[in-house]
């Protein structure tokens, strides 16, 4: 995709003006954003940068203390022309447009691989069972893990139980993915798997927003990072000229760090 | 003749008990599981005053005797004008009373379970009664199976104390043995093991249910 196409493509995100704050603390200050169709944007930073947090207000699971969310031109968590919140069905059904990948897996302990993927679109989006399985399965094929479909998830490998929960993600037909850092708890040998996935989905134009430590797959993969440091966006641009020629103290002391580790 | 001949003559005494106990415990068993569901979620209630009033409850079941409160049941109420046969108001008493039990055991299991699985479930869009049921019960019944067979033992033999309402179950029967006869020996260790063999069973099924349960943690 040429530059000038990507700028064309219409923007699933926007996060315009968005702070956050536990109490006095303010986690997130004045964060805006922007990401359009088929894009993979890379939200990098120090720990307790506020990375996650900022994910998360994206589908509410964090209710921003200001600014806005846009979904594909409508408003997450308050209702259309107004200052009031959404209700829980409202909400429920907003978030079943974005897909979520967990640091920590977060599958269903009770349902089997296949049901875990089968959830959200049966009973939440309640289509047909028949279409969700095969697709389902289709999904789990897709991420290298058909064979383990009846299985339940305490007793797969975290790379496996990950690629489930990315399966999980895809099932849903969303228009975003979110991953939080989602290969932050596998075993250093089990991180290939999980990104050799996801850079996939990101080659075919799946629109992600990922928060990750992986430099490497922000580099080759991102459309776009964006560097946060204590809550706020201190740089944004390709990944080529945040890697290679970073503006400012702060981004170079974060890649040095990276470098030499 | 030996008390236990005399014991095993009138079996049908002792069984027609039997019978009457099973009944009441396996009832007031699932009632108070179905209801203890409920009030659960109350207990978890995002609404202050819904969780107060549940918590009430579940205070004041825990705080008050069994033996008492199936006296109150019985000989109280009618001075209120409601009036129970013995058979439905001991039962009454084992719902109500062990709902209470049941709530508070969920509530601690659901308490423990993994946050990240519930929060997946609002991430895809489960809410209200379909996050409950679907996402939230299961694992937390899995993880509550050890304690409420616990308390499946203990609605057998909470049972026994409606022998003092009259309620011919299996203690009332040994009793009725023993007095007519003078067998207390024989006819009280007879209806121990018919209580023993029950809670055998009971012992089975979570046994069964943690077997179950071991791969969906």
């Amino acid at each position: 995709m040429t530059d000038q196409a990507e700028q064309a493509a219409p923007v699933v995100l926007a996060v315009a003006g968005l702070s956050k704050s536990f109490g006095k603390n303010a986690v997130l200050t004045d964060i805006s954003l922007t990401v359009r169709k088929g894009e993979t944007v890379c939200l990098l930073g120090p720990s307790g940068s506020g990375k996650s947090t900022l994910l998360r207000c994206m589908n509410w699971l964090e209710q921003p203390s200001g600014g806005a969310v846009v979904l594909s031109g409508q408003q997450v968590g308050v209702r259309a022309g107004g200052n009031v919140a959404m209700n829980d069905r409202e909400l429920a059904a907003m978030r079943t447009r974005i897909g979520m990948v967990f640091q920590h897996f977060a599958l269903w302990p009770h349902l089997t691989v296949l049901q875990n993927v089968m959830a959200a679109p049966l009973h939440v989006q309640r289509r047909d069972r028949e279409t969700v399985r095969r697709e389902a399965e289709a999904w789990l094929d897709r991420v290298g893990i058909a064979a383990k479909k009846d299985q339940y998830p305490a007793q797969l490998s975290g790379g496996q139980k990950q690629r489930v929960g990315i399966a999980r993600a895809l099932a849903i037909k969303p228009e975003l993915l979110l991953f939080d850092e989602p290969t932050s708890a596998l075993d250093p040998e089990l991180v290939g798997e999980v990104l050799a996935v996801m850079k996939d989905l990101a080659r075919e134009g799946m629109t992600m927003v990922v928060v990750t430590h992986e430099m490497a797959f922000a580099r080759d993969v991102a459309s776009r990072v964006v560097f946060l440091d204590h809550g706020r966006v201190v740089e944004s641009g390709a990944p080529e000229d945040f890697f290679l020629r970073p503006q400012t103290d702060r981004a170079r002391q974060f890649l040095q760090r990276y470098a030499a580790s | 003749m030996s008390g236990a001949a005399i014991v095993w003559e009138h079996r049908d005494v002792l069984f027609a008990g039997f019978y009457n106990t099973i009944l009441l415990f396996g009832i007031a068993a699932v009632a108070s599981l179905a209801l203890g569901v409920l009030l659960t979620m109350a207990l978890m209630a995002r609404s202050r005053s819904v969780a107060g009033l549940a918590f009430a409850y579940v205070d004041a079941m825990r705080c008050v005797p069994f033996l008492l409160f199936a006296y109150l049941l019985y000989f109280g109420l009618p001075s209120l004008g409601i009036r129970m046969g013995n058979w439905t108001s001991g039962l009454i008493a084992l719902i109500l009373y062990n709902i209470a039990y049941m709530a508070e055991l969920l509530r601690a299991a659901w308490g423990s379970l993994a946050k990240d699985s519930i929060e997946a479930g609002h991430a895809f869009g489960f809410q209200g009664l379909g996050l409950v049921r679907r996402i939230i019960l299961p694992p937390v019944f899995f993880a509550a199976a050890p304690s409420i067979g616990n308390q499946a033992i203990q609605i057998l033999k909470d049972s026994a104390f409606l022998t003092i309402i009259a309620v011919s179950e299996l203690t009332h029967a040994a009793m009725a043995i023993q007095t007519t006869y003078f067998v207390p020996f024989a006819s009280f260790v007879a209806a121990i093991a018919l209580y023993w063999l029950t809670c055998m069973v009971i012992e089975l099924g979570v046994a069964f249910v943690g077997r179950v349960a071991q791969a969906r943690r």
